[in-house]
């Protein structure tokens, strides 16, 4: 009887504090396609994780948020898209390509094309045959004899 | 001519060094409100355990209102909570609050005990009403102007500093036909 009260009293504690497990959607494929989406929002309490990673309690409420929105049947663009009306494309980890953005994603392609261009120029300049060097005028040649034998 | 391509590298790393610096001196938890010049989304809050009345956005329209996210688990609300007395007990602007994810009772604790400057006061115990808002954390303050659309928001408290210098004009300003 103990026990059983004891177990009763846990249960009960438990549904009080929604713990992670209760956010888990039944439908699997959909819980997969929320766990997807939960990858890609940053959670903006803790900014280096994404909410699937994050246990503060804002990231929570927004993984519950995203399994609503799947259960009202959104698509997982729709579902993004409403988070980012609310909170900016600050909340995407993964910065989407658009005009403010677009120097963002060229930089590694520009600088990997100004390098190749730069080390194409200086090899091809290192492997340069150096012209043949003018024979020395009179004068100079005067001058290359009078220090060799200086030298003895 | 080859001297100045040596300088090249030095002139990038100067660049992106400046524009490092730059990104040092922001602070990321700052996160720019989405609702700035749009209308408040319309809520409709219950009264927190204890109040009679709740609080919904038709209320937030006619005049220049703050609407203040505030919770008793909330630090810094412990420092803004006397600006807030003050500008209330001044009639310097009518306060609302939000009162997020809030055990049922401990908002209506925590205004026993410290005061309560708030016209009205919704409870957003699910915290759903502060992810339409894009709350990040608490506290947080809407500026909202007649026409009931936001024009600014505070991430942080509300110091008696930052009523005087940024705060406080903006409302005058805001407040001029």
């Amino acid at each position: 009887m103990r026990v059983a009260v004891f177990i009763a009293a846990l249960l009960a504690a438990g549904g009080a504090f929604a713990a992670e497990p209760d956010e888990l959607l039944a439908d699997p494929a959909m819980e997969a396609r929320a766990e997807k989406i939960d990858a890609q929002l940053r959670c903006v309490v803790c900014q280096s994780q994404s909410i699937a990673e994050s246990n503060a309690p804002l990231a929570k409420d927004l993984r519950i948020l995203v399994r609503e929105r799947i259960g009202m049947g959104d698509s997982d663009r729709e579902v993004i898209a409403y988070v980012v009306e609310r909170y900016g494309d600050y909340v995407l980890l993964k910065p989407p390509v658009q005009g403010n953005t677009i120097f963002l994603w060229a930089f590694p392609a520009l600088a990997l094309a100004a390098a190749a261009g730069g080390a194409f120029l200086f090899l091809r300049s290192a492997t340069q045959v150096p012209a043949a060097a003018a024979p020395l005028d009179d004068d100079d040649e005067d001058a290359v004899n009078r220090i060799l034998d200086e030298r003895g | 001519m080859s001297r100045v391509v040596l300088l090249i590298p030095v002139l990038l790393f100067v660049i992106v060094g400046a524009f490092f610096a730059w990104g040092l001196t922001r602070d990321p938890s700052r996160i720019p409100s989405q609702l700035i010049d749009r209308p408040l989304p319309v809520f409709e809050m219950p009264a927190i355990e204890g109040h009679v009345e709740g609080l919904s956005t038709d209320e937030l329209k006619g005049e220049v209102a703050l609407l203040n996210v505030f919770a008793s688990w909330c630090v810094s609300c412990h420092i803004e909570h006397p600006v807030l007395m003050r500008l209330a007990a001044e009639n310097a602007v009518p306060i609302y609050g939000l009162n997020w994810k809030e055990k049922p009772g401990d908002g209506k604790a925590w205004l026993d005990r410290f005061g309560d400057p708030y016209t009205k006061v919704g409870d957003d115990q699910t915290g759903r009403v502060a992810i339409d808002l894009g709350v990040t954390g608490a506290p947080e303050t809407f500026v909202i102007d007649r026409d009931g659309r936001v024009r600014f928001k505070v991430v942080g408290p509300i110091t008696e500093q930052y009523w005087a210098e940024t705060l406080g004009p903006l409302i005058e300003d805001l407040r001029r036909p």
